[in-house]
């Protein structure tokens, strides 16, 4: 890196002469890249060595007892059937909203895209305990639904895979429809045009030409929500029944009730590769800049 | 396509944006009207009106804590994120040195990796380094999480922003430190104070890693709200979660301004 004196000599130095390997603003970098290791790589590190390390000399021990019990298997293949449905769910809802919202003028636009960044930045805890108040057997739901005569006793809505999914989909479907938006708003109207001046019909122009041009948007939306909500805890632990347990519930239970660090982290380390793989396996379809970029509040 | 619909479909479609919005919202904000009620219990639609729940928010030792608890977190978790966002968003977008693209996955990985696997792997290490349950460990967990946030705004405010006047300031005789401050910070200024906002966002409403980093002595108000709900749940939780809901939106109509004020680019 640059010594002083020399900095003082060229103030400017990205803008002249040969590229160096290491340029000034390098170096700015620097506190958040040491912040960042110290703080949250060293200890997923950690956890990862402790997997293998807790008891002394385990080995894959924690992980063979994760695969040898079927109760802990039949976790991990919940996990994945409750994040697919949520996926789902937010798909059906999240694609006629994205699209609605590209087609309307403006100033409509910006209020469907109010409508969906106030719940995104809202307290997942808060909008959680909603869905308990709205589902419980005493809940607003069943109360209104009894009050109109239409059920003659409490629909069980709560503690069961439908309320998890219900939970879900509603904080997810903003990380649905933020991608998807992305994308269709850069598909230009003027095709669409052209095919119906060809003689395509309405219905034609749109499956033929903005379906196939907003898939990239479809896969990096429902890419997100599957990744995020393999990783749900809050929801599940308070809409879904003990069937309904999702893997973060069985992680936080082995660390904080059994204190078993050992398959805690074994679990957790799991968690972590089978989200990676997937997000490797789709990189392949997907930008994976256009999911999380979308996602985090510019546009 | 627009204006090859016919009418149905129109009224389909907005029907089916309303329903949509009426979902994305609706859900939460019968909170809202449910915390002003008289009633010693949840329900609604609530009974008369009265702020008794609100008063018992504030007079109740552990909600009070809470509430300050949090505030500082949020505080100091945005104070401290933006300053380390913004310095390493000038560093990844105008440096150039080798390994880029890993300090360019490490920076967004906290929002990648489980929010529990990452509570894990703090608490396990912060307990051996004596900061576990404390304001101290909790704002450096935040920090983590919300430093994308803050990088992610400050980099689109630094590569939309035209570098020709940070040459214009050189040549007329500003050293690099001067032409920052007086060119290039209040340029990207907007991205700088949209990524303190959601710094402090992110650590104000965050639940799931705070609920590792804190102890009895030391709580936040989700988490003191995480520990009400799985049991009876009284009205002050509905008061509690309303206060969350209103600081957090007053943020982001803050935001709305300040994105607003932006210089047309």
């Amino acid at each position: 890196m640059a010594t002083a004196d020399e900095a003082r000599r060229r103030p400017w130095p990205s803008l002249v002469g040969a590229r160096p390997r290491f340029n000034r603003w390098s170096a700015l970098a620097l506190p958040a890249v040491v912040f960042l290791v110290v703080v949250f790589l060293i200890p997923l590190l950690a956890m990862g060595l402790r997997s293998v390390t807790d008891p002394p000399g385990a080995g894959l021990a924690n992980y063979e007892q994760f695969f040898a019990q079927d109760a802990y298997v039949r976790v991990l293949t919940n996990t994945f059937w409750i994040a697919l449905l949520a996926t789902l769910a937010c798909l059906v809802i999240g694609y006629p909203f994205a699209y609605l919202m590209t087609v309307v003028p403006g100033r409509f636009a910006g209020l469907l895209l109010i409508a969906v960044l106030l719940p995104f930045w809202s307290s997942l805890l808060v909008r959680t305990f909603a869905w308990q108040v709205l589902l419980r057997d005493t809940g607003v739901i069943n109360r209104f639904l009894l009050d109109l005569g239409l059920i003659s006793e409490p629909l069980t809505l709560i503690r069961t895979t439908g309320g998890v999914i219900i939970g879900m989909s509603h904080i997810l479907l903003p990380f649905m429809v933020l991608p998807m938006y992305a994308v269709m708003r850069r598909i230009d109207p003027e095709y669409g045009r052209a095919a119906a001046n060809l003689g395509a019909s309405p219905l034609s122009a749109f499956l033929r030409i903005f379906l196939p041009l907003s898939l990239p948007g479809v896969l990096a939306g429902s890419l997100l929500v599957f990744v995020l909500a393999l990783g749900f805890y809050i929801t599940p632990a308070l809409l879904g029944g003990l069937r309904d347990q999702m893997i973060s519930q069985l992680i936080v239970q082995q660390i904080q009730q059994r204190l078993d660090w050992g398959f805690g982290t074994a679990m957790s380390v799991l968690l972590v590769g089978i989200t990676l793989a997937v997000l490797f396996a789709a990189s392949r379809a997907v930008r994976l800049r256009d999911v999380f970029g979308s996602s985090v509040g510019e546009d | 396509m627009s204006d090859s619909w016919r009418q149905p479909r129109r009224v389909l479609m907005a029907a089916l944006g309303a329903l949509t919005v009426f979902y994305l919202l609706a859900p939460t904000l019968v909170i809202v009207p449910m915390s002003f009620t008289e009633a010693r219990i949840l329900s609604f639609p609530p009974e008369g009106f009265s702020f008794q729940w609100y008063q018992r928010m504030w007079t109740d030792r552990q909600w009070s804590t809470g509430i300050v608890n949090s505030l500082q977190v949020a505080v100091l978790t945005a104070l401290l994120a933006t300053v380390l966002g913004t310095l390493a968003s000038l560093g990844i977008s105008r440096g150039r040195f080798p390994g880029r693209s890993f300090v360019n996955g490490l920076t967004l990985s906290p929002l990648i990796v489980p929010v529990v696997v990452i509570a894990i792997g703090m608490f396990g290490l912060f307990v051996q380094w004596r900061i576990a349950g404390s304001l101290v460990g909790l704002v450096l967990a935040h920090t983590a999480l919300a430093l994308p946030f803050v990088i992610v705004n400050v980099s689109t405010s630094l590569q939309t922003m035209d570098r020709n006047l940070e040459l214009a300031a050189a040549n007329l005789g500003a050293d690099p430190r001067r032409s920052f401050f007086h060119i290039t910070l209040p340029i990207i200024l907007p991205g700088v104070l949209a990524g303190a906002i959601f710094s402090f966002i992110t650590s104000w409403d965050e639940v799931v890693v705070a609920i590792f980093m804190t102890s009895a002595r030391f709580r936040t108000l989700p988490v003191e709200m995480w520990e009400q709900v799985r049991q009876a749940v009284d009205p002050t939780v509905a008061a509690v979660s309303t206060t969350l809901l209103v600081v957090t939106t007053a943020l982001l109509l803050l935001l709305v301004v300040v994105r607003r004020q932006a210089p047309a680019q």
